[in-house]
Parts: structure tokens; C-alpha cells; sequence
């Protein structure tokens, strides 16, 4: 295939214009001990039925958990949720799809209106007062809000409570903020969840800010509120990462106190594609605006009074900054945030509400019905919203074979990513579920 | 005019004043169709404390479907784009999307896989992926590459980090990150989140670096040089071997920033003149979306001896033939990503490099480059060329004019008038424009731009307020940002 458009005589004209022989005249600057003289060692270019072919003959050696013949309740911060079919055609218009960073505010309103959109109703569904146009995914952004507290707080240490906060988020923490006066303590979860008790002994006027999930990975409801009164009594900010859909039905954020919200936007109509590209959504109290990470949009006015939009708060931005920055974080995920947007557009506040309780209702009877059987039970007894822990007395690679081969993807074992959890598995029920799947679910366990 | 034709046009075009979402729509609308739960109904407050439930469903946006669809199609008509405007954006290769690759990322058994699925079953993802790898590695020359990083600004951070580590392993500290006064605002930034100080290097009048410079300033605290190469005005800068000598010789290491890979692609290869660590932007030079600023990525080359830093998981080839995910480097920065990277960009691509092939990424460079030079040819009697040709794929002009106090910002904004999106402006260095027009562009459209930008010339002659008020065809006339800045809105909120 081949995208250029110049033909040999236009490539003469152009030379000639220029004023060199040939295309060769112009790499002379590159010296002839690093001229590539053969052609770079991989196949050759291919017609586009090949390269159709190609892709089929790879996809065929895939069984995607959804589009297939699967049943998934598979979770663990990717889910598959319903989105409205107008939702892809709209998210995927040439314009959105092809436009670059909406720096030119005049032929970009459209890119910055939506984004201005999506900030606001981030921003209500979350409960929160403001919020950026989004970061890469849920840990990058746990990260961002990390570096924020400390920044605010002028305070180092940050508590992850608890171990039941994502195992991604809290390596990728890591990592991105090794080089970071930071000081990262992980607290030990307690059935699952936050012990408060633990908690309380390890606040004090040095922590600049407790990192929680709620809903947290086992799929438990933590008792944000109490967190919340506790970190504040010592000046430390509370991180919450959030499940979007829980806040159409569970409090959210901004309910409970919490003084950054984030979380991962894959339940908002982006595809699961492997685990991205996906969208971090960030927000905050007004007041710490001007400390927020990543790109914000604001509305304004032209020069003729009309209302209009343009990218807000540039300073804070990186390519101003440049040493002074206290993140490097150049994008958003533009064509996600528009995608999300669509999404909860389109959903609205009833169709975000009724996806909700049936997450809730379906988890609450998948649950329920697995409990009953012989060699299963619910490992933690805490309050859950669409994802629980299963403890199983069989062996657990040997159940999740059996029900894969049923085409059910049951669960994700946890074995690997805990300790002592090698007989458990983690179980997702999202609204698309219905009733027949579910107890397919429940019959293959059983007859394990 | 007639009288209806008159009031025609004080109203067109007719939406604009195109309303927000939420000055739209009815209570209870929604443009979605959901099943019926058909479980069991158990009353909630049986299953979860009360306490946990929300009293209402937050004030979502009500609106029915056929609404929606217009709202955000208005929105997409008043946006520039690739697909209907020329972006001679220098250092971003806005180059044609191809469509092909959105029909493979959102085939089913890519778009469908779970991050958490068992490798027996996305073996053909993890054998799409090795197989990127392999090709960068192959592009870039170098030892191997990771596909983990969001975007280029994490690209460069885990590359730093890779540097850090590897000084460290040494047992050596090196505090300090040299980069060029031309350098993007990401690299200094990044040096920042990797706790080094960044120092400039000066760059000599004919836009290469100054080796003086150079050599005064790199020390035993040194941990790397990061360097653009062709570099930000547009020139290949034929020192680099030595750069890389002078590097090396303190010990430090040679950082590339990819930015302008697409000059490069088949002719010259960043490994083989000396370059330790690298980042890719797969939205620049290999055609993904730039998405109105995202989704992006940006895998990381690394040489040889860096190549036990690199971050995890990486994909692997077993002995058997099969495809895998391979954790097992104690010496690695770790995870910077969770689950394993923007698989779905990466899938476009995948898509683009083998749909070109090496012969077709050869073409790209090629006539990236014959097309700047081209564009530069047509200006250079009108405007200032402040570095001499041959360019790579992007050259910088200085609009100098006698008349009128017209700006750089102004040609830029009247450039819209004439369709065009604007250049990237005032940087690298002041009062420029830097233009770059990719190979996707036909000639037509490279004269077209061309004679705009000799048009806008004529006219900072005979009519500078034309320019200096432009755009006068957009939806809004010049946005004030310095209002919108001081007085902040960034959500709306129902009027008290």
C-alpha cells in the first residue's frame, strides 16, 4: 500500500523547484557511514486484501472475550458494559477521529466544547467540583493525583489503603514516582478492605494523602466517609479512585468529602482492545485548580463578545514549565474523551442509573446462587457493587478451565497477584448479563 | 440582497451559537436502549447498608437520540481535522489516517480481548505485537524495544528512568540531563519527574549544536544528552557521531527524541550512529490518530547493554513457537503502565508499518522530505529561511515584514481563512513558523498552501488589518484566552 500522492512527474517539478537533481541531493546531510545503502530487513509493502488477510489470519488465533462466543465476567477494572450503538458512529467522526490538540481555539471549537462537556459531566458524576480532560488510564492518573497532594501538601508520604487498591495502580505508582520525594506505605487490607484501625495508627501530620478504592479491586464498597474525617483531622487529602458506574447508584466522591477523584473510563463505551487505549478521568476541589495535572478547557469569549472556548491554565502545562513542571503530561485521551462523552450523553442520567442497579442486582444474584453450591462461598462478607471474590475449595485453574471450555470466562484467578488468595477468583456481573447466562455461570461451577 | 436573503446572512451559519449539552434535552430522555433486568428483584437496602446509597442518580444530560446525533455532529463541523484540512504542524506529522487501520483495531477479536484473558487465547495480539517490536527494533536499530509507554512525554520518562537505572547499576549518581535550546517542553519536563536537572546546550547559528558547548558542559554528572535529530529547526545535524563520542566519553548516555523518525525512516538508523535509548510517537510517524490530543504511544528503543532496565511485561517468543508475556528482569524500572500498554494503537500501528512495508517507509521519508524542501523553494523569495536547505521533513520561516506589526500569530490565524490549519508557531525560536507537510500531501495541496502563504504576504502589504483580525471564517472571531484564563469556566453549572 502506499499513501503518497506525488506522482514521478510531480517529484521532477518538485526537484527542479528546488533546485537539486534528486531525491538523494536532499538527505546530503546525512553522512554516508550511517546511509542505510539496503532496504530495512521486513517484508516488502502488501496490497490492502493482503493485508486484510494478514490481520484475519492473526485475529483468528484470538478468542476475544467479547464479539465472540464468550461469556464474560471478567472484571478487575476492564468490563463489558452496554454501549449504544450511536455512540461508536459519533465518536468516530472524521473530524473528532483526525484533528490534533486543540491549540488553535477559532478551528477547534467543536474538539473544545465537547471537551468542556465531558469536564462537566466528570465533574457531576463524580460529585466533584471540577474536573481536566482527561489522563492516559486509572493508574497514571492515581499517579498525577499523588504527585498533586504532595505538591499541596508539601508533605511526602502517601498511604495505599489498602493492598485491595488495583496491583497495576500500585506498581505503576511505583515506577512513576520512584524518582519522586515520595514515600509510599501500604497498608494491609482486613477481609478485604480498609482497617480503619491500621489506618488510624498510621496517619499522622506526615501524610500527604491516603490513596483508596472504592469500589476497591476484591469489588468491596469501603467506608470512604470515615476515611475521609480521618485524613482530614491531619491535613492529609483523600485520592479516591472511583468505578464510574457505581456513581449513578452508590455515593460518590464528592458526597463523602473526598478531595481528588479519579478513575478508569473503559466502562464508559471505549472497547476493553487488551487493556487500552483507555482514559483516566481526574477531578478535584476548585480550589487546587490550578495544581490539577494535564489539560483543562475553559469557556470564554471571543473578540466580538460571542461565547466561546480554548485551553485554559497553559501555564501549568509542561511545554511551558518545561523544568519547572511538576508533571510532563502532554495529551489527554482526546478521541476517548469524546468518546466517554458521547457515551454518558447518550446513556443520560436514567440509562446511567438503571446500568447501575443492574450491575448491582445481577452481582448481588450471580453471587448469591455461586454461594449455594457445594465448595464455594463468598470470600469476603463486606458490602460489594458489581464484582465479588470467590473462594473455592476445588482447584481454581481446574474451574476456570472447565467453565472456558464451556465458553464461560468465570473469573480471573487472583493466586498471582495475592498472597495466599490461590483459591480464589475474582468475578464480574455487568448489566449485559442476563439471567440464562448467569446460571450458565452457576451450573458449570457446579459441575466442576 | 433581498430582504429575506439579508436576514439569511445575519443568522448565518445557523448554529452559531450552538448550544452545550446541558442547555439541551427533556427530562427522562436518553437515547439509549436497555434491557429489563430480568433477575430476581431483592430489595437493596436488604443487600448493602444504606448508608453506601445515593439519594438520586447525579444530574446526567437528558436527551433523545436524534438530538445527540446532531449535537456532536455540529461539534465535528466546526473543527479542522486531517481528513478535510491540510496540518502543516511542524514536529507532530499530522500525515493521513488510513482507514484500514480503525477497520483492524476494531475487529472484534482485537477490540474484545480482556486484559486478564489467558494467553492460549490472544495468541495472535501477542504474535502482533512481538512482531512491532521486532520492526521498531529494526526501524530504530536498535537492541529492543519496549511497547509499554501511553505517549511520547512517557516514552521519554521511562527512557530516563532506563538511564537512572543504569547509571545507579554502575554505581554512579548523575544528576544532570543536557538538552538542547531547541529541545521540546516534554524533555526538560521530564527530567523534572525523573528528578535530573536539565541544562541547555546552545545551538550554533546554523542550527546545529555547538560542539564547544557541548563539550564545556557534559561532566561526570552527566547521565545524557537528549537530543532531536533531524533536530527542531529541521536540519539533520551531520555532528551527531561525534555528539555521541562526546557523550560516551564522560560516560553519559545518548537520548533520541523520535520525534522526526519520519524523516529518517529506511535512511539512516538512530542505533547505528550511537544513539542508547530512543522513544517512538506512533501518532507521528506511523499514522495513528491524533485524536484531538490522544489516545497516543510511545514504545522505547534501547541498546544492548540497557536492555535488562527495560520495563515489564515484555512480549516474548517462546521456544515452542508461541507468544508470551515475560516478567522476569530484577533490574527493570518496573511496570509504567497498567495491563499492558495502548494495545489498540498499537494495532493501527502494526497495521500501517506492514501495510508500507520497508520499501513503502522508505517512499514515506523520501517524500516527506522532497515535499518540505518543496514548500520552502516556493517561499523563500517572500519570507525568511533562517537555516539554509537541504531541510529534512519540516523547515522553520520568519514571517519579516516591513509594514503593519503583523505577528507570526497572525499569518497562523489567517491561514485558517484559506483552510489550512496554522504551523506550529514561535518555537523553536522566536517569531517562526514551522511547517511541515508530511508525504500524504499531494502537490496540488502543497501549491495551494504555498500560494496562501505568498497571498497572506500580498496582503500584510495592502491590507494588514485582514490579517491582523483574523480568522474571519470560523464559528468565533480570535478567541480572547487571556480572558478566558483570568476569569475561569471549566464546567458549566445551571443558573441560581
Amino acid at each position: 500500500m502506499d499513501y503518497t500522492q506525488i506522482s514521478p512527474d510531480d517529484a521532477r517539478h518538485m526537484l527542479a523547484t528546488i533546485g537539486v537533481d534528486t531525491i538523494d541531493d536532499l538527505f546530503s546531510t546525512v553522512d554516508d557511514q550511517h546511509r542505510l545503502r539496503d532496504l530495512l530487513k521486513m517484508p516488502n509493502s502488501i496490497s490492502e486484501p493482503e493485508l486484510l488477510a494478514d490481520l484475519a489470519s492473526l485475529a483468528n488465533q484470538n478468542k476475544p472475550a467479547v464479539g465472540g462466543d464468550a461469556i464474560c465476567f471478567l472484571g478487575g477494572g476492564v468490563y463489558d458494559h452496554f454501549s449504544p450503538t450511536v455512540v461508536d458512529h459519533l465518536a468516530m467522526q472524521s473530524e473528532f477521529l483526525t484533528a490534533y490538540t486543540p491549540y488553535q481555539a477559532e478551528a477547534s471549537q467543536g474538539a473544545l466544547q465537547a471537551f468542556y462537556e465531558f469536564q462537566t459531566m466528570i465533574a457531576t458524576l463524580t460529585g466533584m467540583e471540577v474536573a481536566n480532560a482527561s489522563l492516559y488510564e486509572q493508574a497514571s492518573a492515581v499517579a498525577e493525583a499523588v504527585l498533586m497532594a504532595g505538591v499541596i501538601t508539601k508533605r511526602n508520604k502517601v498511604l495505599f489503603a489498602s493492598e485491595a487498591v488495583h496491583p497495576d495502580t500500585r506498581k505503576v505508582i511505583r515506577t512513576l514516582t520512584y524518582e519522586q520525594p515520595i514515600e509510599p506505605v501500604r497498608l494491609p487490607a482486613k477481609d478485604g478492605q480498609i482497617d480503619l484501625d491500621t489506618l488510624a495508627n498510621a496517619l499522622d501530620d506526615t501524610v500527604a494523602s491516603v490513596v483508596i478504592q472504592s469500589p476497591n479491586f476484591f469489588g468491596l464498597v469501603e467506608r470512604v466517609a470515615d476515611v475521609v474525617r480521618m485524613a482530614h483531622d491531619v491535613g492529609a487529602l483523600v485520592i479516591q479512585s472511583v468505578d464510574p458506574i457505581s456513581c449513578s447508584l452508590l455515593k460518590r466522591p464528592g458526597d463523602l468529602g473526598v478531595d481528588i477523584a479519579v478513575g478508569e473510563g473503559q466502562s464508559l463505551g471505549i472497547p476493553m482492545s487488551y487493556g487500552g487505549p483507555f482514559l483516566g478521568f481526574f477531578a478535584c476541589r476548585e480550589k487546587y485548580i490550578r495544581k490539577m495535572p494535564g489539560r483543562i478547557v475553559g469557556l470564554g469569549q471571543d473578540a466580538e463578545g460571542k461565547r466561546g472556548f480554548c485551553l485554559a491554565l497553559q501555564t501549568r502545562e509542561q511545554h511551558i514549565k518545561r523544568e519547572r513542571a511538576t508533571s510532563n503530561v502532554c495529551t489527554n485521551q482526546g478521541l476517548l474523551a469524546i468518546r466517554t462523552a458521547v457515551h454518558m450523553a447518550a446513556m443520560g442520567k436514567t440509562g446511567l442509573r438503571k446500568q447501575a442497579e443492574q450491575c448491582f442486582d445481577k452481582a448481588h444474584y450471580a453471587a448469591a446462587r455461586i454461594a449455594e453450591l457445594e465448595g464455594y462461598q463468598l470470600k469476603f462478607q463486606g458490602p460489594y457493587f458489581r464484582e465479588f471474590v470467590v473462594q473455592t475449595s476445588h482447584d481454581v485453574h481446574k474451574v476456570l478451565d472447565h467453565c472456558r471450555a464451556k465458553n464461560i470466562l468465570a473469573g480471573t484467578p487472583l493466586g498471582d497477584m495475592f498472597a495466599g488468595m490461590n483459591d480464589c477468583f475474582l468475578t464480574a456481573v455487568t448489566e449485559k448479563r442476563s439471567k440464562s447466562e448467569i446460571d450458565a455461570l452457576v451450573e458449570a461451577l457446579a459441575t466442576v | 440582497m433581498s430582504v429575506v436573503a439579508a436576514e439569511l446572512e445575519t443568522k448565518l451559519p445557523l448554529d452559531l451559537d450552538h448550544p452545550l449539552l446541558f442547555e439541551m434535552g427533556t427530562p427522562g430522555a436518553s437515547a439509549a436502549s436497555m434491557s429489563e433486568s430480568d433477575v430476581p428483584t431483592v430489595d437493596r437496602a436488604t443487600l448493602i447498608d444504606p448508608e453506601f446509597l445515593a439519594d438520586d442518580a447525579p444530574d446526567m444530560p437528558e436527551i433523545g437520540e436524534l438530538d445527540l446525533v446532531r449535537h456532536y455532529t455540529r461539534l465535528a463541523h466546526r473543527l479542522f481535522s486531517v481528513d478535510a484540512n491540510f496540518y502543516p504542524l511542524g514536529s507532530c506529522t499530522m500525515k493521513y489516517n488510513p482507514r484500514v487501520n480503525e477497520k483492524a483495531a476494531a475487529m472484534p477479536a482485537f477490540a474484545g480481548l480482556h486484559p486478564y484473558q489467558r494467553e492460549s487465547d490472544v495468541q495472535g495480539m501477542l504474535e502482533l505485537l512481538f512482531r512491532l517490536r521486532t520492526y521498531l527494533q529494526e526501524i530504530a536499530g536498535m537492541a529492543e524495544v519496549t511497547l509499554q509507554p501511553s505517549a511520547g512525554a512517557q516514552g521519554e520518562m521511562t527512557g530516563l528512568m532506563i538511564i537512572n537505572a543504569y547509571h545507579r547499576s554502575r554505581g554512579e549518581t548523575r544528576t544532570e540531563v543536557l538538552t538542547p535550546d531547541s529541545a521540546h517542553g516534554t524533555n526538560p519536563a521530564s527530567c523534572a519527574i525523573c528528578g535530573q536537572q536539565s541544562t541547555t546546550v546552545r545551538s550554533k547559528p546554523d542550527g546545529r549544536v555547538d560542539l564547544d558547548d557541548l563539550r564545556a558542559k557534559v561532566s561526570s554528572n552527566t547521565a545524557a544528552l537528549m537530543i532531536t535529530n533531524p533536530n527542531t529547526v529541521g536540519v539533520f545535524d551531520e555532528q551527531i557521531a561525534e555528539i555521541a563520542d562526546i557523550v560516551h566519553g564522560c560516560g553519559a548516555q545518548l537520548y533520541l527524541d523520535g520525534a522526526n523518525m519520519n524523516a529518517m525512516l529506511g535512511i539512516a538508523r538512530p542505533g547505528d550512529f550511537g544513539v542508547d535509548v530512543m522513544h517512538f510517537n506512533t501518532h507521528k510517524t506511523f499514522s495513528t490518530p491524533h485524536g484531538g490530543g490522544g489516545p497516543g504511544s510511545g514504545p522505547v528503543g534501547v541498546a544492548s547493554h540497557l536492555t535488562e532496565f527495560l520495563p515489564v511485561p515484555q512480549v516474548i517468543q517462546k521456544d515452542d513457537g508461541s507468544y508470551a508475556w515475560f516478567d522476569d528482569r530484577p533490574k527493570s524500572i518496573g511496570k509504567v503502565r497498567s495491563y499492558y500498554g495502548q494495545s489498540g494503537v498499537l494495532v493501527r500501528a502494526y497495521t500501517y508499518i506492514r501495510s508500507l512495508g520497508a520499501d513503502g517507509l522508505l517512499n514515506v521519508s523520501q517524500k516527506a522530505v522532497l515535499a518540505a524542501n518543496y514548500v520552502a523553494a516556493r517561499l523563500r523569495d517572500r519570507y525568511h529561511l533562517p537555516f539554509d536547505p537541504p531541510y529534512a521533513h519540516e523547515f522553520i520561516l520568519i514571517p519579516k515584514f516591513e509594514t503593519g506589526g503583523v505577528t507570526e500569530l497572525d499569518i497562523a490565524k489567517r491561514l485558517i481563512d484559506f483552510g489550512f490549519h496554522p504551523p506550529t508557531m514561535s518555537w523553536p525560536i522566536a517569531h517562526c513558523l514551522m511547517i511541515e507537510p508530511t508525504e500524504t500531501e499531494s502537490l496540488a495541496t502543497l501549491d495551494a498552501f504555498a500560494d496562501a502563504l505568498l497571498a497572506i504576504a500580498d496582503e500584510v502589504e495592502s491590507t494588514p488589518e485582514t490579517v491582523k483580525t483574523a480568522p474571519h471564517t470560523m464559528p468565533i472571531a480570535r478567541m480572547d484566552e487571556v480572558g478566558a484564563n483570568r476569569k475561569l469556566n471549566v464546567r458549566w453549572r445551571p443558573e441560581v
